[in-house]
Protein backbone atom coordinates (compact mmCIF):
# COMPACT_ATOMS: atom_id res chain seq x y z
CA UNK A 1 0.00 0.00 0.00
CA UNK A 2 1.52 3.28 -1.10
CA UNK A 3 2.09 5.80 1.64
CA UNK A 4 2.30 8.72 -0.79
CA UNK A 5 -0.58 8.16 -3.19
CA UNK A 6 -3.29 9.29 -0.73
CA UNK A 7 -1.52 12.67 -0.62
CA UNK A 8 -1.64 13.15 -4.39
CA UNK A 9 -4.61 14.92 -5.93
CA UNK A 10 -3.36 14.82 -9.49
CA UNK A 11 -0.21 14.61 -11.58
CA UNK A 12 -0.34 16.22 -15.02
CA UNK A 13 2.20 16.88 -17.73
CA UNK A 14 2.01 19.11 -20.78
CA UNK A 15 4.09 20.95 -23.33
CA UNK A 16 5.24 24.38 -22.27
CA UNK A 17 5.84 25.43 -25.86
CA UNK A 18 7.47 23.06 -28.39
CA UNK A 19 10.76 22.86 -26.50
CA UNK A 20 9.77 22.32 -22.86
CA UNK A 21 7.80 19.80 -20.91
CA UNK A 22 6.28 20.65 -17.55
CA UNK A 23 4.87 18.36 -14.87
CA UNK A 24 2.70 19.51 -11.98
CA UNK A 25 2.22 17.34 -8.90
CA UNK A 26 -0.80 18.57 -6.94
CA UNK A 27 -0.75 17.43 -3.31
CA UNK A 28 -3.89 17.34 -1.19
CA UNK A 29 -2.53 19.00 1.96
CA UNK A 30 0.51 20.89 3.27
CA UNK A 31 1.50 17.79 5.19
CA UNK A 32 1.21 15.67 2.03
CA UNK A 33 3.19 18.24 0.08
CA UNK A 34 6.08 17.95 2.55
CA UNK A 35 5.99 14.15 2.47
CA UNK A 36 6.07 14.07 -1.32
CA UNK A 37 8.71 16.80 -1.48
CA UNK A 38 10.95 14.81 0.85
CA UNK A 39 10.44 11.48 -0.91
CA UNK A 40 10.86 12.72 -4.46
CA UNK A 41 14.53 13.51 -5.02
CA UNK A 42 15.47 15.47 -8.11
CA UNK A 43 17.84 12.68 -9.09
CA UNK A 44 14.89 10.24 -9.10
CA UNK A 45 12.95 12.58 -11.34
CA UNK A 46 15.89 12.80 -13.72
CA UNK A 47 16.14 9.01 -13.80
CA UNK A 48 12.45 8.54 -14.54
CA UNK A 49 12.45 11.18 -17.25
CA UNK A 50 15.76 10.07 -18.76
CA UNK A 51 17.31 13.50 -18.52
CA UNK A 52 20.47 14.78 -16.79
CA UNK A 53 19.78 16.02 -13.25
CA UNK A 54 21.14 19.46 -14.11
CA UNK A 55 18.41 19.86 -16.76
CA UNK A 56 15.62 19.37 -14.23
CA UNK A 57 14.07 22.66 -13.11
CA UNK A 58 12.18 22.02 -9.93
CA UNK A 59 9.85 24.33 -8.03
CA UNK A 60 8.51 23.31 -4.63
CA UNK A 61 5.50 25.59 -4.26
CA UNK A 62 4.47 25.34 -0.67
CA UNK A 63 1.72 27.97 -0.91
CA UNK A 64 0.01 25.86 -3.60
CA UNK A 65 1.00 22.39 -2.30
CA UNK A 66 2.42 21.77 -5.75
CA UNK A 67 5.75 20.43 -6.97
CA UNK A 68 6.46 21.63 -10.47
CA UNK A 69 9.08 20.02 -12.68
CA UNK A 70 10.19 21.41 -16.05
CA UNK A 71 12.66 19.83 -18.45
CA UNK A 72 13.74 20.54 -22.01
CA UNK A 73 11.60 18.22 -24.12
CA UNK A 74 13.45 14.92 -24.74
CA UNK A 75 12.40 15.25 -28.39
CA UNK A 76 11.25 18.58 -29.76
CA UNK A 77 7.48 18.51 -30.18
CA UNK A 78 6.37 16.97 -33.46
CA UNK A 79 9.78 15.82 -34.67
CA UNK A 80 10.11 12.29 -36.04
CA UNK A 81 11.46 11.13 -32.68
CA UNK A 82 8.56 12.62 -30.70
CA UNK A 83 6.02 10.08 -29.47
CA UNK A 84 3.58 12.29 -27.59
CA UNK A 85 2.51 15.52 -29.31
CA UNK A 86 1.16 17.20 -26.18
CA UNK A 87 3.59 15.72 -23.67
CA UNK A 88 0.62 14.49 -21.66
CA UNK A 89 1.76 10.92 -21.01
CA UNK A 90 4.96 11.73 -19.12
CA UNK A 91 2.93 12.36 -15.96
CA UNK A 92 2.31 8.62 -15.52
CA UNK A 93 6.02 7.99 -14.94
CA UNK A 94 5.96 10.27 -11.90
CA UNK A 95 2.54 9.16 -10.73
CA UNK A 96 3.40 5.45 -10.92
CA UNK A 97 6.68 6.03 -9.10
CA UNK A 98 4.86 7.87 -6.31
CA UNK A 99 2.35 5.00 -6.14
CA UNK A 100 5.03 2.50 -5.16
CA UNK A 101 6.67 4.64 -2.46
CA UNK B 1 -12.74 48.88 -14.59
CA UNK B 2 -12.49 46.80 -17.77
CA UNK B 3 -14.47 43.59 -18.29
CA UNK B 4 -13.11 41.04 -20.73
CA UNK B 5 -15.38 38.19 -21.81
CA UNK B 6 -13.50 35.10 -22.97
CA UNK B 7 -15.93 32.71 -24.72
CA UNK B 8 -13.58 29.69 -24.58
CA UNK B 9 -9.96 28.58 -24.63
CA UNK B 10 -9.84 28.52 -28.42
CA UNK B 11 -12.22 29.20 -31.26
CA UNK B 12 -13.34 25.84 -32.62
CA UNK B 13 -13.29 23.73 -29.46
CA UNK B 14 -16.83 24.54 -28.39
CA UNK B 15 -18.39 26.41 -25.50
CA UNK B 16 -21.65 26.49 -23.59
CA UNK B 17 -23.86 29.05 -25.43
CA UNK B 18 -25.79 29.79 -22.22
CA UNK B 19 -22.57 30.61 -20.39
CA UNK B 20 -21.53 32.87 -23.26
CA UNK B 21 -24.94 34.59 -23.24
CA UNK B 22 -24.61 35.13 -19.48
CA UNK B 23 -21.25 36.78 -20.17
CA UNK B 24 -22.79 39.06 -22.82
CA UNK B 25 -25.49 40.09 -20.33
CA UNK B 26 -22.72 41.45 -18.12
CA UNK B 27 -21.93 44.13 -20.72
CA UNK B 28 -18.26 43.29 -21.31
CA UNK B 29 -15.94 45.92 -22.79
CA UNK B 30 -14.48 43.42 -25.23
CA UNK B 31 -14.88 39.80 -26.34
CA UNK B 32 -11.46 38.19 -26.72
CA UNK B 33 -10.63 34.67 -27.81
CA UNK B 34 -7.54 32.72 -28.71
CA UNK B 35 -7.37 30.95 -32.06
CA UNK B 36 -4.53 28.54 -31.45
CA UNK B 37 -0.95 27.93 -30.35
CA UNK B 38 1.92 25.62 -31.15
CA UNK B 39 0.37 22.93 -28.98
CA UNK B 40 -1.15 20.95 -31.83
CA UNK B 41 2.21 20.41 -33.48
CA UNK B 42 4.30 21.83 -36.33
CA UNK B 43 2.02 20.82 -39.20
CA UNK B 44 -0.21 23.88 -38.84
CA UNK B 45 2.54 26.50 -38.83
CA UNK B 46 4.40 24.53 -41.49
CA UNK B 47 1.39 24.65 -43.81
CA UNK B 48 -0.28 27.85 -42.57
CA UNK B 49 -3.53 25.97 -41.93
CA UNK B 50 -6.05 25.49 -39.13
CA UNK B 51 -6.46 22.44 -36.94
CA UNK B 52 -10.14 23.03 -36.29
CA UNK B 53 -12.91 22.31 -38.74
CA UNK B 54 -13.96 25.27 -40.84
CA UNK B 55 -17.65 24.65 -40.21
CA UNK B 56 -17.18 24.62 -36.43
CA UNK B 57 -15.03 27.74 -36.50
CA UNK B 58 -17.63 29.45 -38.65
CA UNK B 59 -20.55 28.43 -36.42
CA UNK B 60 -18.80 29.66 -33.29
CA UNK B 61 -17.50 32.85 -34.91
CA UNK B 62 -21.02 33.62 -36.10
CA UNK B 63 -22.26 33.58 -32.49
CA UNK B 64 -19.45 35.91 -31.50
CA UNK B 65 -20.04 38.27 -34.43
CA UNK B 66 -23.74 38.47 -33.54
CA UNK B 67 -22.79 39.34 -29.97
CA UNK B 68 -20.41 42.01 -31.30
CA UNK B 69 -23.18 43.54 -33.38
CA UNK B 70 -25.56 43.59 -30.42
CA UNK B 71 -23.14 44.81 -27.75
CA UNK B 72 -21.16 47.13 -30.04
CA UNK B 73 -17.88 46.22 -28.34
CA UNK B 74 -14.76 44.97 -30.11
CA UNK B 75 -14.43 41.27 -30.93
CA UNK B 76 -10.85 40.09 -31.00
CA UNK B 77 -9.18 36.84 -32.00
CA UNK B 78 -5.46 36.16 -31.63
CA UNK B 79 -3.41 33.45 -33.34
CA UNK B 80 -6.15 33.07 -35.93
CA UNK B 81 -6.39 29.70 -37.66
CA UNK B 82 -4.36 27.72 -35.08
CA UNK B 83 -0.93 28.93 -36.19
CA UNK B 84 -1.43 32.66 -36.82
CA UNK B 85 0.45 32.62 -40.13
CA UNK B 86 -0.64 35.19 -42.72
CA UNK B 87 -2.53 32.54 -44.69
CA UNK B 88 -4.44 31.59 -41.54
CA UNK B 89 -5.41 35.24 -40.94
CA UNK B 90 -6.71 35.38 -44.52
CA UNK B 91 -8.65 32.13 -43.93
CA UNK B 92 -10.29 33.67 -40.86
CA UNK B 93 -10.96 36.85 -42.82
CA UNK B 94 -12.73 34.87 -45.52
CA UNK B 95 -14.95 33.17 -42.93
CA UNK B 96 -15.70 36.58 -41.42
CA UNK B 97 -16.59 37.97 -44.83
CA UNK B 98 -19.02 35.08 -45.49
CA UNK B 99 -20.77 35.57 -42.15
CA UNK B 100 -20.99 39.35 -42.60
CA UNK B 101 -22.61 38.85 -46.00
CA UNK B 102 -25.03 36.27 -44.59
CA UNK B 103 -25.90 38.66 -41.75
CA UNK B 104 -26.36 41.54 -44.21
CA UNK B 105 -24.17 43.73 -42.07
CA UNK B 106 -20.92 45.61 -42.67
CA UNK B 107 -18.12 45.06 -40.17
CA UNK B 108 -14.90 47.03 -39.98
CA UNK B 109 -12.00 44.62 -39.64
CA UNK B 110 -8.46 45.20 -38.46
CA UNK B 111 -6.23 42.37 -39.69
CA UNK B 112 -2.92 42.16 -37.88
CA UNK B 113 -0.31 40.12 -39.74
CA UNK B 114 2.56 38.50 -37.83
CA UNK B 115 4.26 36.70 -40.71
CA UNK B 116 7.96 37.41 -41.22
CA UNK B 117 10.03 37.31 -44.37
CA UNK B 118 12.93 34.96 -43.55
CA UNK B 119 15.11 36.64 -46.20
CA UNK B 120 14.82 39.92 -44.27
CA UNK B 121 16.05 38.43 -40.96
CA UNK B 122 19.74 37.96 -40.17
CA UNK B 123 20.07 34.70 -38.24
CA UNK B 124 22.92 36.15 -36.17
CA UNK B 125 20.77 39.09 -35.06
CA UNK B 126 18.41 36.77 -33.18
CA UNK B 127 18.85 35.81 -29.55
CA UNK B 128 18.42 32.08 -28.82
CA UNK B 129 16.29 31.00 -25.88
CA UNK B 130 16.96 27.88 -23.81
CA UNK B 131 17.16 25.13 -24.92
CA UNK B 132 19.41 26.53 -27.65
CA UNK B 133 18.69 25.36 -31.18
CA UNK B 134 21.38 25.94 -33.79
CA UNK B 135 20.28 28.37 -36.48
CA UNK B 136 22.05 29.27 -39.70
CA UNK B 137 20.89 31.66 -42.40
CA UNK B 138 20.11 28.61 -44.55
CA UNK B 139 17.98 27.18 -41.73
CA UNK B 140 15.97 30.39 -41.70
CA UNK B 141 15.53 30.34 -45.46
CA UNK B 142 14.31 26.73 -45.32
CA UNK B 143 11.29 27.65 -43.20
CA UNK B 144 7.86 27.65 -44.81
CA UNK B 145 6.44 30.05 -42.22
CA UNK B 146 8.03 32.32 -39.66
CA UNK B 147 5.79 34.30 -37.31
CA UNK B 148 6.50 36.77 -34.54
CA UNK B 149 4.32 36.70 -31.44
CA UNK B 150 2.51 40.01 -31.11
CA UNK B 151 2.20 41.50 -27.66
CA UNK B 152 -0.21 44.01 -26.19
CA UNK B 153 1.19 46.95 -28.19
CA UNK B 154 0.35 45.51 -31.61
CA UNK B 155 -3.12 44.41 -30.47
CA UNK B 156 -3.69 47.89 -29.05
CA UNK B 157 -2.70 49.41 -32.40
CA UNK B 158 -5.32 47.21 -34.06
CA UNK B 159 -7.97 48.17 -31.47
CA UNK B 160 -7.10 51.86 -31.84
CA UNK B 161 -8.25 51.70 -35.47
CA UNK B 162 -11.80 51.56 -34.12
CA UNK B 163 -12.45 48.23 -35.85
CA UNK B 164 -15.45 46.12 -34.85
CA UNK B 165 -13.38 42.97 -35.20
CA UNK B 166 -9.65 42.39 -34.83
CA UNK B 167 -8.27 39.30 -36.54
CA UNK B 168 -4.73 38.93 -35.29
CA UNK B 169 -2.13 36.53 -36.54
CA UNK B 170 0.26 34.91 -34.08
CA UNK B 171 0.09 36.70 -30.74
CA UNK B 172 0.82 35.59 -27.22
CA UNK B 173 -2.22 33.90 -25.68
CA UNK B 174 -2.24 36.59 -23.02
CA UNK B 175 -1.84 39.69 -25.21
CA UNK B 176 -5.33 39.44 -26.69
CA UNK B 177 -6.84 39.59 -23.20
CA UNK B 178 -4.39 42.05 -21.62
CA UNK B 179 -4.34 44.64 -24.45
CA UNK B 180 -7.53 46.58 -23.68
CA UNK B 181 -7.28 46.70 -19.87
CA UNK B 182 -3.64 47.80 -20.24
CA UNK B 183 -4.67 50.54 -22.69
CA UNK B 184 -7.33 51.71 -20.20
CA UNK B 185 -4.77 52.05 -17.43
CA UNK B 186 -5.55 48.98 -15.31
CA UNK B 187 -2.81 47.52 -13.10
CA UNK B 188 -0.20 46.11 -15.54
CA UNK B 189 0.69 43.09 -13.38
CA UNK B 190 -3.01 42.31 -12.98
CA UNK B 191 -3.63 42.70 -16.71
CA UNK B 192 -1.02 40.11 -17.66
CA UNK B 193 -1.79 37.76 -14.80
CA UNK B 194 -5.52 37.88 -15.41
CA UNK B 195 -4.85 37.29 -19.08
CA UNK B 196 -2.83 34.18 -18.29
CA UNK B 197 -5.61 32.88 -16.04
CA UNK B 198 -8.23 33.56 -18.73
CA UNK B 199 -6.34 32.37 -21.80
CA UNK B 200 -7.86 28.88 -21.72
CA UNK B 201 -11.35 30.13 -20.88
CA UNK B 202 -13.02 28.17 -18.10
CA UNK B 203 -10.07 25.80 -17.70
CA UNK B 204 -9.22 27.82 -14.58
CA UNK B 205 -12.59 26.87 -13.04
CA UNK B 206 -14.42 23.75 -11.86
CA UNK B 207 -16.22 23.41 -15.21
CA UNK B 208 -13.53 23.61 -17.90
CA UNK B 209 -15.70 22.58 -20.87
CA UNK B 210 -18.25 25.37 -20.30
CA UNK B 211 -15.72 27.72 -21.89
CA UNK B 212 -16.87 31.20 -20.97
CA UNK B 213 -15.23 33.22 -18.25
CA UNK B 214 -15.36 36.92 -17.35
CA UNK B 215 -12.36 38.77 -16.00
CA UNK B 216 -12.74 42.21 -14.43
CA UNK B 217 -9.57 44.29 -14.28
CA UNK B 218 -9.04 47.44 -12.24
CA UNK B 219 -6.20 49.56 -10.77
CA UNK B 220 -5.47 47.01 -8.03
CA UNK B 221 -6.01 43.52 -9.38
CA UNK B 222 -8.49 41.33 -11.19
CA UNK B 223 -11.51 39.14 -10.46
CA UNK B 224 -12.17 35.81 -12.19
CA UNK B 225 -15.76 34.70 -12.64
CA UNK B 226 -16.96 31.67 -14.63
CA UNK B 227 -20.13 32.27 -16.63
CA UNK B 228 -21.60 28.76 -16.62
CA UNK B 229 -24.27 27.97 -14.04
CA UNK B 230 -22.75 26.11 -11.11
CA UNK B 231 -19.14 26.64 -12.28
CA UNK B 232 -16.78 27.92 -9.63
CA UNK B 233 -13.45 29.69 -9.65
CA UNK B 234 -11.57 28.92 -6.44
CA UNK B 235 -8.14 30.12 -5.29
CA UNK B 236 -6.97 26.59 -6.10
CA UNK B 237 -8.35 26.39 -9.66
CA UNK B 238 -7.11 29.89 -10.44
CA UNK B 239 -3.63 29.58 -8.99
CA UNK B 240 -3.21 26.15 -10.60
CA UNK B 241 -3.80 27.66 -14.02
CA UNK B 242 -0.72 29.89 -13.66
CA UNK B 243 1.26 26.62 -13.79
CA UNK B 244 -0.45 25.39 -16.93
CA UNK B 245 1.75 25.06 -20.02
CA UNK B 246 4.27 27.33 -18.34
CA UNK B 247 7.76 26.08 -17.50
CA UNK B 248 8.25 28.64 -14.72
CA UNK B 249 5.45 29.03 -12.16
CA UNK B 250 6.43 32.57 -11.16
CA UNK B 251 7.30 34.26 -14.43
CA UNK B 252 5.82 34.67 -17.85
CA UNK B 253 7.83 36.41 -20.56
CA UNK B 254 5.97 38.74 -22.88
CA UNK B 255 7.08 41.30 -25.45
CA UNK B 256 8.51 44.21 -23.46
CA UNK B 257 8.91 42.55 -20.09
CA UNK B 258 7.72 39.77 -17.87
CA UNK B 259 4.97 38.99 -15.44
CA UNK B 260 6.06 38.16 -11.89
CA UNK B 261 3.42 36.41 -9.75
CA UNK B 262 5.68 35.37 -6.89
CA UNK B 263 3.82 37.72 -4.52
CA UNK B 264 0.32 37.22 -5.91
CA UNK B 265 -2.56 36.70 -3.49
CA UNK B 266 -5.59 34.62 -4.43
CA UNK B 267 -8.68 35.33 -2.39
CA UNK B 268 -12.19 33.85 -2.64
CA UNK B 269 -14.73 36.68 -2.97
CA UNK B 270 -17.61 34.23 -2.58
CA UNK B 271 -18.23 30.62 -3.59
CA UNK B 272 -17.48 31.17 -7.29
CA UNK B 273 -15.31 34.29 -7.75
CA UNK B 274 -11.65 34.85 -7.00
CA UNK B 275 -9.81 38.15 -6.60
CA UNK B 276 -6.10 38.27 -7.36
CA UNK B 277 -3.76 41.07 -6.28
CA UNK B 278 -0.01 41.48 -5.85
CA UNK B 279 1.09 40.54 -9.39
CA UNK B 280 3.90 42.60 -10.91
CA UNK B 281 4.85 43.60 -14.42
CA UNK B 282 8.62 43.96 -14.85
CA UNK B 283 9.42 45.96 -18.00
CA UNK B 284 12.58 45.06 -19.92
CA UNK B 285 15.11 47.45 -21.46
CA UNK B 286 14.68 46.06 -24.95
CA UNK B 287 11.46 45.30 -26.77
CA UNK B 288 11.73 41.72 -27.99
CA UNK B 289 9.26 39.42 -29.70
CA UNK B 290 9.49 35.66 -29.81
CA UNK B 291 9.69 33.98 -33.19
CA UNK B 292 8.25 30.66 -34.25
CA UNK B 293 9.23 28.91 -37.43
CA UNK B 294 8.48 25.59 -39.05
CA UNK B 295 10.30 23.90 -41.85
CA UNK B 296 9.77 20.95 -44.09
CA UNK B 297 11.25 17.77 -42.58
CA UNK B 298 10.67 15.25 -45.35
CA UNK B 299 7.73 13.12 -46.39
CA UNK B 300 6.17 10.31 -44.44
CA UNK B 301 4.32 7.09 -45.17
CA UNK B 302 2.91 4.95 -42.38
CA UNK B 303 2.00 1.27 -42.21
CA UNK B 304 0.52 -0.66 -39.35
CA UNK B 305 0.46 -4.42 -38.79
CA UNK B 306 -1.34 -6.19 -35.95
CA UNK B 307 0.26 -9.11 -34.18
CA UNK B 308 -2.03 -11.52 -32.29
CA UNK B 309 0.08 -14.72 -32.33
CA UNK B 310 1.18 -15.21 -28.68
CA UNK B 311 4.65 -16.41 -29.68
CA UNK B 312 5.26 -13.26 -31.72
CA UNK B 313 3.69 -10.95 -29.17
CA UNK B 314 6.02 -12.38 -26.52
CA UNK B 315 9.06 -11.89 -28.79
CA UNK B 316 8.05 -8.68 -30.50
CA UNK B 317 11.29 -6.81 -29.77
CA UNK B 318 13.28 -9.67 -31.25
CA UNK B 319 11.02 -9.72 -34.31
CA UNK B 320 11.58 -6.02 -34.93
CA UNK B 321 15.31 -6.49 -34.37
CA UNK B 322 15.32 -9.29 -36.93
CA UNK B 323 13.47 -7.17 -39.51
CA UNK B 324 15.87 -4.30 -38.85
CA UNK B 325 19.01 -6.39 -39.22
CA UNK B 326 18.01 -8.66 -42.11
CA UNK B 327 15.23 -6.97 -44.13
CA UNK B 328 16.08 -3.28 -43.94
CA UNK B 329 19.55 -3.78 -45.49
CA UNK B 330 17.91 -5.57 -48.44
CA UNK B 331 15.52 -2.64 -48.87
CA UNK B 332 18.46 -0.27 -48.77
CA UNK B 333 20.07 -2.06 -51.69
CA UNK B 334 16.93 -1.67 -53.77
CA UNK B 335 16.44 2.08 -53.18
CA UNK B 336 18.25 5.34 -53.81
CA UNK B 337 17.95 8.31 -51.48
CA UNK B 338 17.77 9.14 -47.80
CA UNK B 339 15.08 7.66 -45.60
CA UNK B 340 14.58 6.26 -42.13
CA UNK B 341 12.26 3.65 -40.67
CA UNK B 342 10.93 3.90 -37.10
CA UNK B 343 8.96 1.10 -35.48
CA UNK B 344 6.51 1.94 -32.68
CA UNK B 345 5.17 -0.97 -30.64
CA UNK B 346 1.61 -0.04 -29.76
CA UNK B 347 0.68 -2.08 -26.70
CA UNK B 348 4.27 -2.22 -25.49
CA UNK B 349 6.12 1.12 -25.41
CA UNK B 350 4.86 3.29 -28.29
CA UNK B 351 4.08 6.24 -26.02
CA UNK B 352 7.10 6.40 -23.74
CA UNK B 353 9.76 4.59 -25.77
CA UNK B 354 12.95 3.96 -23.78
CA UNK B 355 11.41 5.57 -20.69
CA UNK B 356 8.73 2.87 -20.44
CA UNK B 357 9.37 0.77 -17.33
CA UNK B 358 6.44 -1.65 -17.52
CA UNK B 359 6.52 -5.00 -19.27
CA UNK B 360 3.80 -5.32 -21.92
CA UNK B 361 0.82 -7.37 -20.77
CA UNK B 362 -1.25 -7.11 -23.90
CA UNK B 363 -2.26 -10.18 -25.91
CA UNK B 364 -1.85 -8.21 -29.11
CA UNK B 365 0.59 -5.59 -30.32
CA UNK B 366 0.39 -3.26 -33.27
CA UNK B 367 3.56 -2.28 -35.02
CA UNK B 368 3.27 1.23 -36.38
CA UNK B 369 5.94 1.81 -39.01
CA UNK B 370 6.91 5.41 -39.77
CA UNK B 371 8.86 5.77 -42.97
CA UNK B 372 10.32 9.22 -43.47
CA UNK B 373 12.10 10.02 -46.72
CA UNK B 374 13.31 12.92 -48.82
CA UNK B 375 10.49 12.38 -51.32
CA UNK B 376 6.97 10.99 -51.00
CA UNK B 377 7.71 8.48 -53.76
CA UNK B 378 10.66 7.11 -51.85
CA UNK B 379 8.67 6.88 -48.60
CA UNK B 380 5.92 5.00 -50.45
CA UNK B 381 8.45 2.74 -52.17
CA UNK B 382 10.17 1.81 -48.90
CA UNK B 383 6.79 1.12 -47.30
CA UNK B 384 5.89 -1.21 -50.19
CA UNK B 385 9.24 -2.98 -49.92
CA UNK B 386 8.74 -3.39 -46.19
CA UNK B 387 5.24 -4.79 -46.54
CA UNK B 388 6.09 -8.45 -47.38
CA UNK B 389 8.23 -8.64 -44.24
CA UNK B 390 5.53 -7.16 -42.05
CA UNK B 391 3.16 -9.74 -43.52
CA UNK B 392 5.33 -12.87 -43.35
CA UNK B 393 8.66 -12.41 -41.57
CA UNK B 394 9.44 -15.48 -39.40
CA UNK B 395 11.17 -15.06 -36.07
CA UNK B 396 13.69 -17.78 -36.90
CA UNK B 397 14.44 -19.83 -40.01
CA UNK B 398 12.90 -22.93 -38.43
CA UNK B 399 9.46 -21.40 -37.95
CA UNK B 400 6.55 -22.08 -40.27
CA UNK B 401 5.80 -18.99 -42.36
CA UNK B 402 3.61 -16.69 -40.26
CA UNK B 403 0.99 -14.28 -41.60
CA UNK B 404 -0.04 -11.16 -39.72
CA UNK B 405 -3.10 -8.94 -39.75
CA UNK B 406 -3.43 -5.72 -41.71
CA UNK B 407 -6.46 -3.62 -40.87
CA UNK B 408 -6.96 -2.09 -44.33
CA UNK B 409 -5.88 -2.06 -47.94
CA UNK B 410 -3.59 -0.65 -49.14
CA UNK B 411 -1.56 -1.05 -45.97
CA UNK B 412 0.57 2.04 -46.65
CA UNK B 413 -0.80 5.51 -46.02
CA UNK B 414 1.13 8.48 -47.39
CA UNK B 415 1.08 11.34 -44.85
CA UNK B 416 2.52 13.96 -47.17
CA UNK B 417 5.05 16.56 -46.15
CA UNK B 418 5.95 16.70 -42.49
CA UNK B 419 7.27 19.73 -40.64
CA UNK B 420 9.30 20.57 -37.58
CA UNK B 421 9.60 23.58 -35.30
CA UNK B 422 13.01 25.08 -35.86
CA UNK B 423 13.09 28.45 -34.11
CA UNK B 424 13.36 29.18 -30.41
CA UNK B 425 14.60 32.74 -30.62
CA UNK B 426 13.63 36.31 -29.88
CA UNK B 427 14.03 39.31 -32.14
CA UNK B 428 14.71 42.81 -30.81
CA UNK B 429 12.56 45.57 -32.32
CA UNK B 430 13.10 49.33 -32.39
CA UNK B 431 9.38 49.84 -32.09
CA UNK B 432 6.57 47.29 -31.63
CA UNK B 433 4.92 47.60 -35.07
CA UNK B 434 8.22 47.20 -36.91
CA UNK B 435 7.67 43.49 -37.54
CA UNK B 436 3.87 43.57 -37.95
CA UNK B 437 1.45 44.75 -40.58
CA UNK B 438 -2.00 46.19 -39.93
CA UNK B 439 -4.74 46.33 -42.57
CA UNK B 440 -8.14 47.92 -42.09
CA UNK B 441 -11.01 46.85 -44.32
CA UNK B 442 -14.79 46.67 -44.39
CA UNK B 443 -16.50 43.36 -45.09
CA UNK B 444 -20.15 42.56 -45.72
CA UNK B 445 -22.81 43.21 -48.32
Amino acid sequence: MSTLLPHIEKVRSKNAGPFWLTIDIFCTTTNGFHLVKKALATVDIAGLLGTPTEHVKRFDLENLNVIKISIPRPAIQGTIEDRDMHGAATAVLIEEWLAIQ
Amino acid sequence: MVKVLIPSGALGIGFDPDAFAAGCARQPDIIAIDGGSTDSGPHYLGTGTSKYSRSTVKAEWQLLMKAQAELQVPLLIGTAGTCGADAAVDWMLEITREIATEMGRVFRIAALYSGQDPTAIAANSLTPLAPKIPLTQDDLLSMTNVVALAGAEQIQAALASGADIVIAGRATDTAVIAALPLAKGCHPGACWHGAKIGECGALATTNPTSGSILIEFNQHGFVVEPMAKGAKATPRTVSAHMLYENADPHMLYEPGGYLDVSEAKYEALDDHRVRVTGSHWRPSDNYTVKLEGARHAGFQTVSMVQIRDAHYVANIEQWIESISSTCLPMIEQQTKGAYRVDFRLVGANATLGPLENKKPQSHEIAVLCLITAETQDLANEVAKLLNPYLLHHPLTKDEPLPTFAFPYSPPETPRGAIYEFALNHVMTLNEPMEAFRLEILDVGP
